[in-house]
């Protein structure tokens, strides 16, 4: 067993885990943050990113002991302690970005890196290169690239 | 009481589906934990077709953590029956019994072996790993047409052939027309098979309670009602013991239309330990366990007089089964058998289909299921039509289709169609697309031998959905009815319940049925809650296939509402002393015609119905209905597709450059969640026509066997779509509903390699594999190229 210790959503998470445990299973069996998904066993599909120090990691990419002592966003700490949305859930919510809502999480994870990251207005084009590692079956992508330029805007 | 006079059906009310989704606080199965809870994982083969000799489990019980393991044998007394196959489509058909565990003999790669029972999902997975199984390799079978020659392998030894089954059906006698037609055509196509792909994998959980004998089941499933019946099967358990929940799903496409070996398995080995059970499929799994689709050979055939007018469609199918019969496997391909004539006229129709047995993943239902296979052999069999009688897509289309109606006409397939406006369609189609210039392109860049040449493809498509009116299917030897129910319920303080029975993963019904009910009781659509997908909260269901939660269950949900207002008006009436013939009902409030100020809105009266102070003699108190709704017809919606695409000529790339979508789906309750549907399903389809293709090799082992290489397209990948809309109010129901959870993928991929071959056809190219892979479009290029002695 090692010990590990990270902040999640500013909250401090720490346990003694078997090495190998990825840090997807860290975050939803030992912090009990289900909202980050499992999608599949490849590291193909992005429904598990999440933020790691700010930049969207695949969560299963990763051992939970290498993300010891560093800060961790998932989609539980995306809106404001009040509730009020962030730019991101309030524009998937508006331009129907999701169906079954399963690659919704890691979906707006990514975006939120990619529109941060971004510098200068981002185009339906870049969007899409910018999601290629992230899957959705239901929407065809189409209403989530919408979402994503919309929330861009207003994050700028 | 204030009320609203908004009316929600027909506008983009913002799904209410969306808070706990978009904050990560929706469960699914996986994110469900209970005290004491096992982990099970499932030892699979990797044989395609093999005996089991020996399953030695020694090791595995011996790994820490590990608490259970059984081996197909040790479980084989335990059940009360196999897993449920409800759709023997003939009376010989060769069904046979499918254990959720093999004893002897794996007939496909992934086929289940063993459990491993233990405290976590790591201990599980390494007991599984110990296990030793003896196995005896046998020569396998995953090509149809080698599975019906003379010696093939014996994918079931007891069956004595691999054909399970023939399914024929005619109208009228097209054989002599065929005779007697002056114009034939006879085309061969191959669908290959396809993988479901649903984003959230299976998972389920048992919460047993052996004192009562009770047990609870929540389920990654689109059919926790049907589900449960075939829990009863197989366990033995008894209907009124147990409770089947499909909480949140993430996706099902059809995959999870299903009765599967796992939900058996974690319920028989949580009934055995007395604790719960969770099983959670990983994707590579997924790959093997979970069914597949599609997989059909096709011989279409057209009759035609001079100018193109079809007098006779002769069809047979392949369909492969894989290596069992699941719950709707032999009938799947049979859900596309009465639209191989599309919206086209004619006077005589034959089908033959023969299922297969192979040593491959079950098949069963994929968005569409059979309809997406037929409307492929009829919309590219138009443009081969359209070759020999030598007019355009658009004109030979136009030359058949049916003429527009408003109400209801027969087909050649000998049902009936509601309604629909075909040439309309098309019309609207060809402006959105801008079809004009789209040839005016395509000619300048033939002209100039440009490396990029442009295609345009057609798909006219039509759908039958809404499944299904009980005694069609009675008629068609399946096992269940296809009627649905609801109830609406107004509570003391006017809040209002729907519970309705069939059980979303995506298509929004908490929205769409709530709009529904907010407008027939005149109360804000935030007062309206949907409960779905608990057999104990929501006992009477047939749950969300076939496009069917709309034109059946929603039509169930409309009428328990009208019973809900039609109890209301006697009250109103008894109250305000005045017969119900008197009252006027506008926007949930019943007044008294002549005197408006004397009226009672719903909620007024669901607390008069609660206190019970005052009711018209004999009436019950409360304020609820139940309505069960089973359709006289199917539904129809149709449309038009038009694709655009560019080939790479030199590389066989294939881009879809537009994509224009005019569809009927009848009456929209949610113009934004139709385009939703429209938009993914049509998505799924091109990504069915470019990229998607289950590989086997010569050992029965799946290639294509995790998301690296299976191509789920990506954003990337893909182009946005133009949707158009065109509404004829279906026949079938009094809303005018059709149905949208399937048009896209049954219109989209003949549009899209129509399209591809219409580009190559500088090259004479009539033909192109699915999926018009680079790979293919370029052997395709350089085939063609060969024959015609190197030209262009």
């Amino acid at each position: 067993m090692a010990h590990v210790s990270m902040t999640i959503n500013g909250s401090t998470h720490e346990a003694d885990i078997e090495p190998r445990t990825l840090l997807v299973y860290f975050i939803r069996e030992q912090a009990g943050l289900t909202g980050t998904n499992v999608g599949c066993d490849t590291s193909t599909c992005g429904s598990c990113t999440v933020l790691v120090d700010g930049r969207s990691v695949k969560s299963c990419t990763m051992l939970a002991l290498q993300a010891d002592g560093r800060e961790l966003t998932t989609i539980e700490g995306m809106a404001a302690e009040d509730g009020t949305l962030h730019a991101l859930q309030k524009a998937f919510h508006e331009n129907h970005g999701l169906q079954c809502g399963y690659c919704t999480p890691g979906m707006i994870m990514a975006a939120d890196s990619l529109i941060r990251e971004h510098e200068g207005d981002l185009t339906e084009a870049e969007v899409r290169l910018g999601l290629e590692g992230n899957l959705c079956r239901c929407t065809g992508y189409q209403n989530i690239v919408k979402s994503i330029l919309a929330a861009a805007g207003e994050m700028r | 009481m204030a009320q609203t006079a908004t009316k929600y059906i027909g506008s983009d009310v913002p799904r209410k589906e969306d808070p706990e989704l978009i904050t990560g606080q929706a469960r699914y199965a996986d994110d469900l934990t209970l005290p004491g809870m096992l982990h099970m994982v499932l030892v699979r083969s990797p044989h395609a077709h093999a005996t089991v000799d020996n399953v030695d489990l020694s090791h595995a019980l011996a790994v820490d953590g590990v608490v259970a393991a059984y081996s197909g044998a040790d479980l084989a007394d335990e059940w009360a029956g196999p897993l449920l196959m409800a759709w023997a489509v003939t009376p010989d058909i060769k069904n046979p019994p499918h254990w959720p565990l093999t004893k002897d003999k794996v007939r496909h790669q992934g086929d289940g072996v063993a459990v491993v029972i233990a405290t976590s999902r790591a201990a599980a997975k390494d007991g599984a790993d110990a296990v030793v199984v003896d196995y005896t390799p046998l020569s396998v079978v995953t090509d149809m047409e080698a599975a019906l020659a003379d010696g093939a392998p014996l994918v079931h030894d007891d069956a004595g052939t691999n054909a399970s089954y023939t399914w024929k059906h005619s109208t009228g006698d097209a054989d002599a027309a065929f005779a007697s037609a002056p114009i034939t055509i006879k085309e061969r196509y191959v669908i290959q098979r396809a993988i479901p792909n649903a984003m959230e994998p299976r998972a389920i959980l048992v919460q047993p309670n052996t004192a009562m004998g009770e047990y609870t089941m929540w389920s990654s499933t689109q059919i926790p009602h049907i589900l449960k019946v075939a829990m009863v099967v197989a366990t033995g358990i008894a209907e009124s013991k147990l409770r089947v929940i499909a909480p949140k799903v993430g996706g099902g496409f059809g995959a999870k239309l299903q009765v599967y070996a796992e939900e058996a398995l974690t319920l028989l080995v949580a009934k055995k330990l007395g604790q719960p059970v969770k099983w959670t499929e990983e994707r590579s799994e997924n790959y093997l366990a979970t069914h597949h689709g599609r997989d059909q050979i096709q011989e279409m055939e057209l009759a035609a007089d001079a100018e193109g007018h079809i007098t006779a469609y002769r069809v047979k199918i392949w369909a492969n089964m894989g290596a069992y019969l699941q719950i709707i496997t032999p009938g799947t391909p049979l859900l596309g058998a009465f639209v191989y004539c599309g919206c086209y006229g004619g006077d005589s129709y034959s089908l033959e289909c023969t299922g297969v047995f192979t040593n491959t993943t079950p098949t069963d239902a994929y968005r569409g299921a059979g309809r997406p296979e037929a409307t492929y052999a009829i919309e590219r069999a138009m443009d081969a039509l359209a070759r020999k009688v030598g007019v355009s897509p658009v004109e030979i289309r136009r030359r058949n289709f049916h003429p527009s109606s408003d109400t209801s006409f027969s087909m050649p397939a000998g049902l009936t169609i509601d309604s629909g406006h075909y040439h309309e369609v098309l019309d609207q189609a060809l402006e959105l697309a801008g079809y004009d210039d789209l040839l005016a392109d395509q000619k300048a860049r033939r002209d100039r031998g440009d490396s990029k040449q442009l295609g345009i493809g057609f798909s006219t498509y039509l759908e039958m959905c809404g499944l299904a009116p009980s005694r069609i299917l009675k008629a068609l030897n399946y096992a269940a009815g296809g009627w649905e129910a609801a109830t609406v319920r107004v509570s003391a303080t006017g809040k209002v319940t729907v519970v309705a029975g069939t059980t979303p993963h995506g298509q929004s019904h908490a929205t769409t049925f709530a709009q529904i009910v907010a407008d027939d009781l005149g109360v804000p659509i935030d007062d309206v809650e949907v409960v779905t997908g608990d057999t104990q909260l929501a006992p009477l269901g047939m749950d969300t296939y076939g496009s069917r939660s709309l034109a059946i269950g929603g039509i169930a949900v409309h009428r328990a509402a009208e019973k809900v207002v039609a109890k209301a008006r006697t009250i109103a009436a008894h109250e305000l002393e005045v017969s119900e013939e008197d009252l006027d009902y506008e926007g949930g409030t019943f007044s008294v015609k002549g005197a408006p100020d004397q009226a009672r809105t719903i909620p007024a009266l669901a607390w008069s119905a609660w206190t019970a102070h005052a009711l018209p003699d004999g009436m019950e108190p409360g304020l609820d209905s139940t309505a069960v709704y089973d359709a006289q017809n199917f539904v129809w919606p149709y449309g038009t597709h038009i694709c655009a695409v560019e080939v790479d000529t030199d590389t066989g790339r294939v881009e879809v450059v537009k994509y224009v979508a005019v569809d009927d789906v009848g009456v929209q309750v949610n113009p934004q969640i139709v385009d939703g549907q429209v938009q993914g399903g049509v998505i799924q389809g091109i990504a069915e026509a470019l990229f998607e293709e289950a590989v086997y090799d010569e050992h029965g082992t799946l290639m294509t066997g995790s998301m690296t290489n299976y191509e789920v397209p990506a954003a990337s990948e893909l182009p946005s779509l133009t949707i158009g809309r065109y509404t004829t109010a279906s026949t079938t129901n009094e809303m005018g509903f059709k149905g949208v959870g399937e048009t896209g993928t049954i219109a989209s991929p003949p549009a899209v390699i129509n399209a591809v071959i219409d580009a190559l056809s500088v090259f004479g190219v009539t033909d192109v594999p699915r999926p018009a892979s680079p790979e293919n479009v370029w052997r395709t290029i350089q085939q063609a190229r060969q024959a015609e002695g190197g030209q262009q």
